[in-house]
């Protein structure tokens, strides 16, 4: 069953066109993987899913409703839930009240602050401390762990492994994992080919605001996708 | 590397060349103002060249510089009362309008050594306690007799009709020099950082502008600009009330002007002292419903049309009236390229 | 002892710039707009209360809580159909628009009311002049404590609000992030709006409260501005106890200035706020140099 349907949209970044007749689906239960180098629209394209920014033109479906005209903090409340690049915590605020406050702006359901504390080990004990002095790793966790209080059915993640130690990067895809073992859905925009592949049941790859190659991770060869990525292909084709 | 072929940078257009020569026509039918305008017409101008400075100078630093001053009456009051003691000194009446315009021009730099740190709001309102102290100390001063205030005896000199025609020429001809001054600054070194300040300051600090000092010299000259103009306003009035010179309202009618006409281009601040004039022209005995106007019209104008009147004109013509900026003209075509947005 | 007296005088004034300054404080702390209108906002509902108390009789203490909501409405009113605009245009826009309606409302309310000085202490009776006694012969008066537990009250209770309830933690995440709020299902319009009617709304009862205190006019606002602002520079931007703080410091430099020479009262305090802000900012930039020595270097 498809949750997310993406048609033909375009987003520009002031007078740049970010993202370019984007066609993508994400069924429920899926985790879809969107890689591309820097520039290449992926945040672009992530927030506009979520609301925060206008497309130029195009439609998204989301649980069956065309929701491109529903602004982001009641886009929320169908299900679209974005950990946006950068984490974007707020800082001056605990870890408590940074959860409370999505909590309370989001869906019921089963996630609260014990579930999160749960799926987050490591934040057992940070609560009453500022996000704002919290390390890469349990900044990471918070950021994800506020989007789960709002009890999501789409989870879209910008880039959570930027600016993580290697060992940070781990414990938040373990707990990743866990999520899409329970059904989560979820689009996970990745610079790391290889650990996209590993988590992903579905690829798409970005180039200057366009996806130009998608499907099946098991399908998928990484030498296909690091052509992609580079856009190889392209090349290759204009000198022939 | 070639440079890349197919346009060509200029400067001047056949639009501009003619402005500048009627611009230079006009300027020569002023000169001979006294002797060909009536007195009362006269004195109407001089008040017309008066606020042409005031608006000019705040656009000078709101519009170009990014320094939204809501205190600039610090200085017009400063200029008329270092005018009036340098005169009461023994100074000649005229030079001691611009001496004294020149040290409250100088005040403005250690001034600046504070104001310019600051945050645009903190900037803006900061400024105008700067104006409120500095009324208050000029009260301290026996010599102005608190809000009494004191005439400038020494131009009873001079006849009316000569007094008249003095105060014409030399608000006629600060006019010019301060007009041809910014003109000069914008269309050099200065003009560019400045503008790339108010766009972008990081970015013009990390292509190595310097910001701060061009803000300063900006700051500098606005404020001997707006104190030249309380001068002169002291010339025409003859008296120096301190609430009238350092009140809040020469800030609203140079926000007014400056907002109508065009924030951040060269003519709009003219255009909006010319639209000032007429509108205190017809409407100034109607007490205070034309300051409510006044009000009212900053307001609409700042927010559905913050180009000003001039600046939506050049916009949407593509027009340069005065060569201010740099035309790119693509060669071997007809059309000129539309100028880059100052 | 006359300094003993002046101090405690000098602090309850510096309630009043408090309670002035609360509302300044959080406008910008929110939404980092600082508002020109402020102080004439203040004196609209001074008026408006006065009307109500000449017109009916009415307590102005009972009056004031009718004008209050009235006040929050036109603070909701400004930010929807001005404030937020003018943010969208620029980071000068919203000092050209509140300016504006700066003049707008003074002159409208000189219009409507002439340029006669009123004052609400006549419609509170004695309690304009009730003192109290403290100790060895200092007297406090009354209103001023009423108008020091207020502010007290107000900016406490302001604080406990943001710690502490769900839209004050959404106030609290909005004015850090507005974007990322909206991502966590923030209403940021909303919210702002919320926050301009307490901003304006603390003006208002401000207003009221000076109109007791002392006489007013139609063009006292840009004073009260001036009074708000330097509370909130001296007591440091976006802080809430800093806030009264900066107050005290203020009513208590103006007071001591007054009691040097009576022309004191306004400079002392003119001139604290200059030595005070040129201090905060030598700090800075000496803290941003890497210390005292270093500021003196030269630039690599």
């Amino acid at each position: 069953m498809t949750l997310l349907g993406v048609e033909q949209l375009d987003a520009r970044h002031g007078l740049l066109q970010a993202v370019r007749g984007v066609t993508l689906e994400v069924a429920a239960g899926e985790t879809l993987a969107l890689i591309g180098a820097n520039g290449a629209g992926k945040t672009t394209l992530l927030r506009t899913i979520a609301g925060a920014h206008k497309p130029a033109a195009g439609r998204i479906l989301f649980d069956g409703a065309d929701v491109t005209a529903v602004p982001a903090y009641a886009r929320l409340r169908t299900g679209i839930a974005l950990v946006p690049e950068g984490r974007r915590l707020f800082a001056g605020m605990t870890v408590k009240e940074n959860l409370m406050v999505a909590g309370a702006h989001g869906r019921p359901g089963p996630w609260n602050i014990d579930a999160v504390i749960e799926a987050f080990p490591l934040l057992a004990g940070k609560l009453n401390r500022r996000a704002g002095n919290l390390s890469g790793g349990e900044q990471q966790a918070t950021a994800i762990g506020r989007a789960l209080m709002t009890n999501p059915k789409l989870l879209l993640l910008d880039e959570v492994s930027l600016g993580l130690a290697p060992i940070a990067v781990e414990a938040v895809y373990r707990s990743l994992t866990a999520l899409m073992a329970e059904g989560a859905t979820i689009v996970l925009v990745e610079q790391d080919i290889g650990r996209a592949l590993g988590v992903a049941t579905r690829l798409a790859c970005m180039l200057e605001g366009r996806i130009i190659l998608q499907g099946n991770a098991k399908d998928l060869s990484r030498e296909q996708v690091t052509e992609a990525y580079f856009g190889l292909q392209r090349a290759q084709r204009a000198k022939s | 590397m070639s440079t890349i072929p197919g346009f060509v940078v200029e400067r001047w257009t056949r639009l501009s060349a003619g402005t500048s020569v009627m611009v230079a026509v006009v300027l020569t039918v002023l000169a001979f103002g006294p002797l060909l305008f009536d007195a009362n017409i006269v004195d109407r101008f001089t008040t017309l060249f008066i606020y042409v400075i005031l608006a000019v100078m705040w656009n000078a630093l709101a519009g170009y510089a990014g320094l939204v001053s809501v205190g600039q009456q610090a200085f017009f009051g400063l200029g008329a009362y270092f005018a009036i003691q340098l005169s009461y000194h023994g100074i000649s009446v005229y030079p001691a309008l611009v001496l004294g315009a020149l040290i409250a021009g100088i005040i403005s730099l250690p001034v600046s050594l504070l104001m310019l740190r600051l945050r645009s709001g903190e900037f803006a309102i900061g400024m105008w306690v700067v104006a409120e102290l500095a009324h208050l100390l000029v009260n301290l001063d026996d010599l102005v007799q608190g809000e009494t205030g004191i005439s400038l005896i020494a131009l009873n000199a001079y006849s009316a009709d000569n007094r008249r025609a003095y105060n014409y020429w030399m608000a006629l001809g600060a006019m010019v020099i301060l007009l041809a001054l910014v003109f000069a600054l914008l269309r050099g070194r200065l003009g560019a950082s400045v503008q790339a300040i108010r766009d972008d300051e990081d970015a013009a600090q990390s292509v190595g502008v310097r910001v701060l000092a061009s803000k300063r010299i900006i700051f500098f000259l606005a404020a001997f600009g707006c104190a030249l103009a309380g001068a002169l306003w002291l010339a025409t009035s003859i008296t120096f009330q301190p609430k009238t010179y350092f009140g809040i309202q020469w800030t609203a009618y140079m926000i007014f002007m400056v907002l109508v006409g065009g924030l951040g281009t060269f003519e709009g601040p003219i255009l909006g002292a010319v639209i000032f004039f007429l509108i205190e022209y017809f409407f100034g005995e109607t007490g205070v419903w034309y300051l409510i106007g006044l009000g009212a019209a900053a307001v609409a104008f700042a927010l559905f049309l913050p180009r000003g009147l001039w600046g939506t004109v050049e916009d949407s013509l593509g027009i340069r009236l005065l060569p201010v900026g740099y035309r790119l003209r693509m060669l071997g075509s007809d059309a000129d390229a539309r100028p880059p947005p100052d | 002892m006359i300094w003993v007296t002046q101090l405690l005088n000098g602090t309850l004034l510096g309630g009043y710039y408090a309670l002035l300054a609360c509302g300044l404080s959080f406008m910008f702390g929110v939404m980092r707009i600082i508002n020109l209108a402020h102080g004439d906002l203040a004196i609209l509902s001074a008026c408006l209360v006065f009307l109500i108390a000449d017109a009916t009789g009415i307590s102005p203490f009972v009056a004031v809580i009718a004008v209050l909501p009235v006040m929050a409405v036109i603070g909701w009113a400004l930010q929807r159909w001005m404030l937020e605009r003018s943010l969208r245009a620029g980071v000068l826009v919203p000092l050209l628009t509140t300016f504006g309606l700066a003049i707008f409302i003074e002159n409208g309310l000189f219009e409507y009311f002439g340029a006669d000085t009123r004052s609400l202490a006549p419609y509170i009776g004695d309690f304009a002049f009730d003192s109290f006694w403290i100790g060895g012969d200092v007297y406090v008066g009354s209103l001023a404590a009423l108008i020091f537990a207020v502010a007290v009250l107000l900016l406490g209770g302001l604080r406990l609000f943001l710690d502490y309830t769900p839209l004050g933690r959404a106030i609290r995440a909005t004015a850090e992030d507005a974007d990322t709020a909206e991502l966590v299902g923030i209403n940021a319009r909303a919210v702002y709006a919320i926050a301009a009617a307490i901003a304006v709304a603390s003006a208002g009862l401000a207003g009221v409260f000076l109109a007791m205190r002392e006489t007013f006019s139609p063009y006292s606002g840009p004073m009260q501005l001036i009074f708000a602002f330097e509370a909130v520079v001296i007591g440091g931007i976006g802080s809430l106890s800093g806030t009264l703080i900066g107050g005290i410091v203020l009513g208590v430099a103006q007071t001591f200035g007054a009691q040097i020479d009576p022309k004191g009262f306004l400079i002392a305090g003119h001139v604290v706020f200059l030595v005070v802000l040129a201090g905060r900012l030598t700090l800075n930039a000496i803290r941003a140099r890497g210390g005292v020595q270093r500021l003196f270097a030269r630039r690599p």
